[in-house]
């Protein structure tokens, strides 16, 4: 949330068409008003019916949609730039090189890293946690170091570091979250107290309670024990600006596909002096620059990390994908995100037997709803739904371990990003409202 | 909004009126079989508890469990079916059911299934059959491992 100190937002005007998109937000410094409804108006997959009615698309948590922009640069780059990177010498192979290291640099600027060489391309968040994991792991931890991680840990950055603990003897442990679904500072002081910790690693948003966690005190706090801190930004990346120097992580890890970018591309910052004192991953091309029968010589970061061909078309949709947020502006999406859901937040409250996981409406949060029904199971409420082209999602959520803290089996989940109205969130509650009827027996 | 016909083939009266209220709903002391089978990917749980007869034949079945109202209902209503039935026969049942919720073919009636036929309304939400089956799976489990 750095940076937007000096932007605000004020309600606006309705739009002239009658509000059925929404509401305009004034923005105070440019005295702009965001038109969301053209915005929206990018993303062709939104423009459809599914079975019983117009998509209402709340599932962005788990995967964003995607503007024609992003769809468009990846046509454009298999129509006419399409080549293999770093090696050829001919034209195409230049092109190539060019948007994908260009694709580099927007990450980079993106999120405030130092320079490009401190972006590593990966598959996604999930690789490239398990990169940190495993080659920090192997390099650096021993048996009897301690693992923090907290209770509202992603299933991908729980389980990569539990395959590292077994392979070498670390130890882990957990930062509690509180009832309201904040994580327990003072705990986690007490565990960073107890000394051991050579690595600290926490989401930034969580994915099913929506909490912004206090990411710069507990890479403070992981800094002055002598841990590493690795940031999973899976659900902050698309949404708030995110500079990674202020914040003060050693690591942080998103994914394009949550952000508007193509599935199967995401990056890795890490801090050179630590890139460059890790080994190797993945063997393979690229990622050499001698090799023997007998042994290799590497490159330096982020080649190093990156063996055989890249995604190259992910990247330069990934690139595309960057530009797009920005010129919308991550202040103005974290702000329009806020006004969807305390919206959304407040109208839960209007559905009977009702119980929504986190912090209290009106407290700033990742837009996400995860909640509970008396009348209606999660799994039946999502087919229920769907029937009426809502998509939410049912589930634990790949947080297992969570759902056993607040004891629940699993939840339904509503998750907004910018592309979404007011009036969706209203025929939600309709939709959800008429469930609870359907299934408590009342219809 | 009018209910649309799927959704209402999917969620008839009598599969809520099982998913509300569970018959068969509870534990057995031992000496029994118990199962407890889960769909990890969703939560639903079911414990399934059957003691059978010097013949194999189920005595006494009895479940425990939480989950969408598709995997309880068909816990419930398969415990009112099998009860008493030899192993042959509630085996028969077994692959009578998986027919009925996953046959790629067009569903056939099967007498011996009676209301449990009302889960056919699965068929048309793949993403849901395992709510259906994960009774069944337990009990083709307590049956082989009940030998």
């Amino acid at each position: 949330m750095d940076g937007h100190e000096n932007w605000s937002f004020e309600l606006g005007d309705e739009w002239p068409d009658g509000g059925t998109w929404g509401v305009g937000y004034v923005c105070k410094r440019e005295r702009k008003v965001m038109d969301w409804a053209s915005i929206r108006g990018e993303f062709p997959i939104l423009q459809q019916r599914v079975k019983g009615g117009r998509l209402i698309y709340l599932d962005n948590a788990a995967t964003s949609q995607k503007p024609r922009a992003v769809i468009e640069a990846m046509s454009r780059y298999y129509e006419c730039d399409n080549a293999n990177v770093h090696r050829g010498m001919h034209e195409l192979s230049g092109r190539a090189t060019a948007a994908y290291e260009g694709a580099r640099e927007k990450v980079a600027r993106y999120l405030g890293a130092g320079s490009a060489e401190e972006i590593v391309f990966t598959r996604g968040t999930t690789e490239a946690i398990n990169l940190v994991a495993q080659v920090f792991g192997a390099a650096f931890l021993q048996a009897g170091d301690v693992i923090l991680l907290t209770e509202m840990e992603h299933h991908s950055n729980l389980v990569p570091w539990q395959l590292v603990a077994a392979r070498c003897g670390a130890r882990m442990k957990h930062i509690p979250v509180r009832d309201d679904g904040t994580l327990d500072l003072e705990v986690a002081a007490a565990l960073f107290a107890e000394g051991g910790v050579k690595v600290a690693a926490f989401t930034h948003i969580s994915n099913t309670l929506g909490t912004v966690n206090p990411v710069v005190e507990l890479c403070r706090m992981a800094r002055e024990a002598g841990a590493v801190s690795l940031v999973d930004g899976a659900q902050s990346a698309g949404h708030l600006r995110v500079d990674v120097r202020a914040l003060g992580c050693d690591f942080y890890a998103f994914s394009g596909h949550k952000m508007c970018g193509p599935t199967g591309i995401g990056a890795l910052y890490g801090r050179q002096e630590w890139l460059e004192r890790m080994p190797p991953w993945h063997g393979g091309g690229e990622m050499i620059s001698v090799v023997r029968l007998d042994g290799s010589e590497f490159k330096p970061p982020p080649m190093r990390f990156e063996a055989g061909t890249p995604n190259i078309g992910g990247a330069v949709g990934l690139g595309a994908a960057i530009d797009f947020i920005e010129s919308i502006g991550r202040e103005a999406i974290w702000e329009h995100d806020q006004v969807l859901t305390q919206h959304l937040l407040g109208r839960l409250g209007e559905v009977p037997g009702i119980r929504v996981l986190g912090q209290a409406v009106g407290v700033e949060r990742g837009p996400v709803a995860a909640f509970t029904t008396v009348a209606a199971h999660p799994h039946d409420l999502v087919t229920f739904a769907d029937e009426r082209g809502l998509a939410l999602r049912g589930g634990h959520h790949c947080n297992q371990p969570l759902m056993r803290r607040f004891k629940v089996p699993s939840t339904a989940r509503a998750s907004v990003y910018f592309y979404n109205t007011l009036d969706e969130v209203d025929e939600m509650i309709d939709i959800v409202q008429e469930a609870v009827r359907f299934f408590g027996g009342l219809d | 909004m009018a209910m649309n016909d799927e959704l209402r083939e999917l969620y008839q009266q009598v599969i809520l009126d099982h998913s509300r209220k569970p018959r068969n709903f509870g534990e057995l002391a031992p000496p029994c079989a118990h199962v407890h089978g889960d769909n990890p990917s969703c939560g639903d749980e079911v414990d399934l508890y059957v003691r059978f007869g010097e013949g194999g034949e189920i005595n006494e079945i009895k479940f425990n469990g939480q989950g969408c109202a598709i995997s309880q209902a068909s816990a419930s209503m398969m415990t009112q079916k099998v009860k008493g039935k030899g192993k042959p026969e509630a085996a028969a049942m077994i692959e009578d059911f998986r027919r009925v919720v996953m046959g790629d073919e067009e569903p056939v009636e099967v007498d011996r299934l009676g209301d449990l036929q009302l889960l056919e309304g699965v068929r048309k939400f793949p993403q849901r059959v395992k709510c259906a089956m994960l009774a069944w799976r337990a009990l083709e489990q307590a049956m082989e491992e009940g030998e």
